[in-house]
């Protein structure tokens, strides 16, 4: 296939994942991120607590990250509790596992090249 | 801030050989060249650039360009690149490049040889999503090829 071909074929899943990116290119949600993923669901306040924007931001950046299905908010009380949508993380790391099945090609090629038994005119022992 | 779940890779494989021998296998322009398939000029030394065209027919156009950063002998080899700079007339010199670290270590049956690729967070949005499904359909089919070809 072609680098044109390739790039036509994966118009549909590129759109798909483009927000997922888009969500995730930005210091203060990516914070966000990490926290959630470390901790657990938090309230918005106790996400407020240990960031340096005001609620109002948090809370903005995480409807961001909702939009992209990259987090969830239920209400609960008089607050807002947020998790991972661990769901939508999944579609991006399967773009990296293209990325680690091309590495393995290339270890493969490697190991082949270097435990194939007559390279050099030279047995090498098994 | 820790970096993203999607910003690193990281690989490894077990070869029945020798580090030094590893070692010479990733250093060696031409070595390296055959198992990568790849014609690069140049030789590997620490801050070095290698450039050259990739083999695979249909991806000759396709120019490899890396710059070597860490060599510590039989043990580390690290260089940065541009992942999937393979459009024609696109300057990639502006974006930040991912770092790819080989690192061997000696086990019973041989060599450990692990592969980590970081920094894909810092591919720009535009071009990141078009990257991995190029990669993934690309370069994996490019390898597949070579492995048709040699073996």
């Amino acid at each position: 296939m072609s680098v044109r071909a390739s790039r036509r074929f994966g118009g549909g899943a590129l759109a798909e994942a483009a927000p997922v990116f888009a969500a995730l290119g930005d210091a203060t949600r990516l914070d966000l991120v990490s926290r959630l993923s470390s901790g657990g669901p938090m309230s918005i306040a106790r996400l407020t607590e240990g960031a340096d924007v005001t609620r109002q931001a948090v809370t903005k950046h995480l409807h961001v990250l909702a939009g992209a299905g990259l987090a969830r908010g239920t209400r609960v009380g008089r607050d807002h509790v947020w998790e991972i949508d661990s769901h939508r993380f999944d579609d991006a790391r399967r773009w990296l596992d293209h990325i680690e099945s091309q590495w393995d090609e290339a270890l493969g090629r490697l190991k082949a090249s270097l435990e194939r038994p007559a390279s050099k005119g030279k047995q090498t022992g098994k | 801030m820790s970096p993203s779940p999607t910003d690193r890779i990281e690989r490894t494989i077990t070869v029945r050989a020798p580090r030094s021998r590893v070692w010479r296998a990733l250093t060696d322009t031409a070595e390296f060249g055959s198992w990568f398939g790849v014609k690069l000029a140049g030789a590997f030394e620490p801050g070095a650039r290698l450039r050259g065209n990739i083999t695979h027919p249909g991806y000759e156009h396709v120019v490899m360009d890396i710059t070597v950063e860490r060599m510590e002998p039989d043990r580390l080899l690290s260089w940065r690149w541009h992942p999937y700079a393979v459009e024609k007339g696109v300057d990639y010199s502006k974006e930040t490049p991912t770092l790819v670290v080989f690192e061997l270590e000696t086990v019973a049956d041989g060599t450990r040889i692990t592969v980590v690729e970081s920094g894909f967070d810092q591919v720009p949005l535009a071009r990141r999503a078009q990257a991995y499904r190029m990669n993934g359909d690309g370069w994996a089919q490019q390898m597949q090829a070579i492995a048709r070809h040699v073996g």
